[in-house]
């Protein structure tokens, strides 16, 4: 299948002229999603998306363009496009499309022919046994708000000028729910998901305890009072954290002034139980890809040894401008130009379980989900705010549930402030992995 | 854009398997967007989209497929995979008589941006990041972006409509980071109407970098936020996203007919304190989320939600209206092509009411004082929301003191409407925003006059 989007992307290249760069990423995908409702389906969705985008570099400058679509007379519009955006952008000697680096791409089997076997009807009813399993785990379950699966076949060539020609292609399979539980006149609601490369790796009976247990859970929550407690997050919270710390840790906001962590390379910015890698290249990743947005091989990159701040994530404009070499982590789709972000970060796991955690601590909060992270954290001055929901910890077991609350901190404070990293490292359609992590002086505002 | 003759054909090939209803939503959209950061133009982009999804319903079911191939052949194989899909009772093509439906556009436009030099597309961001470093030796970084849109969608459906839109949307952002003692801190702010490069005849660019230089560096004194329920007063336009979450979403037919939305059944009672009177108005001329049609080719219209505290109706798209035998309310949107349509808001607003803003404050013992929220979420089935202060000052003794560091606000949508206590008589329209909802986002507009909520929970990290 690359061969045909090889064969669009050189024909775009092969029409750079003599002292320009052009970088052409061509991508295409088909998708399904179905949506079930009340036994049925509610709505089936089949697409093929493509598209192409053109990045020029004349004399330092770069312009930039794309098109969803590769026809022909589209396509012979872009590359214009974008040599001609190059000409108002303002010059800067780093510049450039990325060149080869001998790095090589690792082999790591994100493509399942056998997704393409599937048909429908079969996937339809894996929709369908969630939507059943979900309400028949609780009689508390009184509906669902969406029961969702859908799945896509994913191809990206990157060819350059300098002589870069790469591709990488996927699959995935996704299964999700939504749910309802009432109890008396309250409703809480519970979302969980099921993620595999194709419909085999789908595990609905677990996905649908998830759902129900996250649905039920908080029926009866209470407002707690405000304190500073000891907070223990669930991976999935701390996944979210980690994609948020993502920023600090881009080479390009570093050279923006943008990051927290600019001039720290070398000093200790986190709790020496924290050691962080960003890992692309591992397939328990659903997030792993073997090249990057400029069509560089991706790599293992540590940024935190036991605290200390290792480096930062590269592109290859800021290696150039930083004098190194890129981490292979620019990320983009065809309607964007490359920027520097993780994929796959990954705390190292610590030793003890979760339960074994909670057993250690006398009076905190289990945080199960926060709300409103991306308007309440900010990436530049580490502030953040958020709305969540839990289970009061006390004498070292699980207690009741509690709900409308916020918890607050800074970034900087926060990874001083974990006391320990729990051993069930789990892996999310996210872009860093969770893990159980206690945190202590966090200010939990209530009543 | 299409033959009308092709798009009856489509149309019929879309009905063969016995569909109750097909659609055919065509869209071209270019957009181009220059931005500069750290001193530089980093970059200028054009991008090109153009494609056509047809939707096919029948029964409870609906099928959808999507193509950028806008030849016959493409879209009859889009039709084809859409009613394959959806599968009705009886079959078999039929030819749909087409009727052109023209809705007036809230504006008229009066400079296309494509017609607009890039250089001078260039030289507002220059001027921006002059004006903004030039207003504090504090401020370290400066990023400034301006875009532009031109959206043009045909819809046509088996009930015979076929309607049009040619949709132009120009916007102007900047961000700055101030650096100080106490680290960085950021301000941010945007502005964007349906209308085309007139926006800059009227909006100085200057100003607006000034302004957000000031935000950074004020936020450099800020005190941690307090911590705990107060009273909250909310500025004029800033707040409309409060509306937006704390029962916009709630009041979408399709959460309503799913059961998730606490004001399901609700319609007739006193849901919100007699102060508050609630609009969705897509024809509001040159609000960021206004349009001629929406994208199901019903005419944008002004609904009243909520009137004097009492709720008088749910938001609908073509599906919900005519599964409850009522008027659609012009509320059918979807992101692009790729997207099918659901209720979604437009600009959505609470009208003003009598009160003075001074006394609004002057009557606050101890509380915040909110100017700008930023972005938000809401759980509709338990009405739980939550949203950020961008640019926040504590009230003491009716007076706003000092300016608070950026935190989180919380609180339950149902339980919000009641505790408002006062309205004040300066109602204005806020900041382009972008509603995401199931994965799309589409343009909106919100707007709030000055008002108090008794009790909302602060978030910060102050006692």
């Amino acid at each position: 299948m690359s061969q045909d989007l090889f064969g669009i992307a050189d024909s775009v290249l092969a029409q750079a002229k003599a002292g320009e760069q052009v970088e052409v990423l061509a991508g295409r995908s088909v998708d399904t999603e179905i949506r079930v409702y009340d036994g049925e389906v509610e709505k089936l969705t089949t697409a093929e998306s493509a598209g192409v985008g053109v990045r020029v570099v004349v004399d330092g400058r770069m312009g930039f363009a794309y098109a969803g679509s590769l026809d022909a007379d589209v396509l012979a519009e872009v590359l214009g496009e974008a040599r001609d955006n190059a000409a108002f952008g303002d010059p800067d000697e780093h510049n450039g499309v990325a060149e080869p680096d001998g790095h090589g791409y690792a082999e790591l089997g994100l493509f399942r022919p056998g997704l393409a076997d599937v048909p429908t009807t079969k996937k339809i009813d894996l929709a369908l046994e969630l939507e059943r399993a979900v309400k028949s785990a609780d009689p508390r379950i009184s509906g669902m708000e969406s029961c969702d699966y859908s799945d896509g076949t994913a191809e990206v060539v990157v060819v350059t000028s300098t002589g870069i020609r790469s591709a990488s292609e996927e699959t995935y399979a996704y299964l999700s729910a939504d749910a309802m539980a009432v109890d008396g006149d309250e409703t809480q609601t519970g979302y969980w998901y099921t993620i595999g490369r194709d419909t085999s790796e789908l595990d609905v009976e677990a996905c649908a305890a998830e759902v129900a247990k996250r649905a039920t859970q908080l029926l009866g929550a209470t407002k707690p009072s405000t304190s500073r407690l000891t907070v223990v997050l669930d991976p999935f919270v701390t996944a979210q954290f980690l994609d948020i710390l993502a920023f600090a840790l881009s080479a390009e906001n570093v050279l923006k002034g943008r990051s927290l962590f600019a001039d720290r390379v070398g000093d200790e910015v986190a709790s020496p139980l924290v050691t962080l890698v960003e890992d692309p290249t591992d397939t328990a990743a659903m997030t792993a890809t073997e090249i990057d947005g400029e069509g560089l091989a991706t790599r293992r990159t540590p940024l935190l040894d036991a605290g200390r701040l290792q480096g930062f994530l590269h592109d290859s404009y800021t290696a150039r401008r930083m004098a190194t070499t890129s981490t292979g982590s620019a990320v983009r789709g065809f309607s964007s130009t490359p920027h520097v972000g993780s994929r796959a970060m990954a705390i190292a796991p610590g030793a003890q379980t979760p339960e074994q955690l909670i057993a250690g601590i006398d009076d905190g909060v289990l945080i199960r989900g926060v709300s409103g992270l991306h308007s309440g954290v900010n990436p530049i001055s580490g502030d953040f705010s958020t709305g969540a929901d839990g289970l009061r910890i006390s004498g070292g077991a699980l207690g009741e549930p509690i709900k409308e609350f916020t918890i607050a901190s800074t970034l900087q404070r926060m990874l001083h402030d974990v006391q320990a990293v729990g051993s069930d490292l789990t892996w999310l359609p996210m872009s860093a992995a969770g893990v159980t992590l206690v945190v202590g002086d966090v200010t939990v505002s209530g009543k | 854009v299409l033959d009308d003759g092709v798009i009856q054909r489509v149309l019929g090939t879309a009905l063969r398997t016995g569909g109750d209803f097909a659609e055919v939503f065509v869209e071209d959209k270019r957009a181009t967007s220059a931005r500069l950061d750290d001193g530089r133009v980093e970059e200028l982009s054009s991008g090109r989209d153009r494609g056509a999804g047809i939707r096919v319903v029948a029964g409870e079911t609906t099928g959808y497929a999507h193509t950028a191939d806008l030849s016959e052949d493409g879209l009859r194989a889009a039709a084809d995979a859409a009613a394959a899909a959806a599968r009705g009772g009886g079959g078999g093509e039929r030819i749909v008589d087409l009727t052109r439906v023209t809705a007036p556009r809230p504006n008229e436009i009066a400079v296309l941006p494509e017609t607009v030099a890039k250089a001078a597309k260039v030289e507002l961001l220059m001027r921006a990041n002059e004006a903004a470093r030039a207003e504090s030796g504090s401020i370290k970084q400066v990023s400034a972006r301006v875009a532009d849109s031109r959206r043009r969608i045909l819809v046509a459906n088996s009930d015979g409509l076929l309607a049009e839109d040619d949709q132009v949307r120009t916007l102007f952002s900047v961000q700055t980071v101030a650096a100080g003692d106490t680290g960085m801190q950021t301000g941010y702010e945007t502005v964007g109407f349906t209308i085309g490069w007139e926006l800059f005849d009227r909006h100085d660019v200057e100003e607006h970098a000034r302004k957000v230089a000031r935000q950074a560096v004020t936020k450099l004194g800020a005190r941690p936020a307090p911590s705990g329920v107060m009273p909250v007063v909310i500025g004029p336009g800033g707040g409309g996203v409060l509306f937006h979450e704390a029962c916009g979403h709630g009041l979408e037919a399709d959460l309503v007919g799913k059961g998730a939305s606490v004001f399901k059944g609700r319609v007739g009672e006193q849901v919100a304190s007699p102060l508050i009177t609630i609009i969705d108005d897509g024809t509001m001329p040159e609000e960021w989320g206004c349009f001629a049609i929406d994208d199901e080719g019903t005419p944008a219209q002004r609904n009243v939600l909520i009137q004097d505290g009492i709720l008088t109706d749910y938001m609908w798209d073509h599906l919900r209206s005519k599964k409850e035998g009522r008027p659609r309310s012009g509320n059918g949107r979807r992101q692009s092509y790729q997207h099918l349509p659901m209720v979604r808001m437009t600009n959505t607003y609470l009208t003003a009411g009598n009160d003075s803003p001074d006394d609004i404050v002057a009557g606050t013992e101890r509380g915040v004082y909110v100017k700008e929220l930023g972005g938000g979420q809401v759980n509709t089935a338990t009405g739980d929301f939550v949203f950020g202060m961008t640019e926040a000052f504590l009230i003491e003794d009716g007076k706003i003191t000092e300016p608070i560091r950026e935190g989180n606000l919380i609180g339950n949508g149902p339980e919000v409407l009641t505790k408002i206590d006062a309205v004040g008589d300066d109602f204005r329209m806020g900041n382009p925003g972008m509603c995401g909802k199931d994965g799309q986002g589409v343009p909106v507009g919100d707007g709030v006059p000055t008002l108090r909520v008794t009790e909302l929970t602060v978030g910060g990290t102050a006692a």
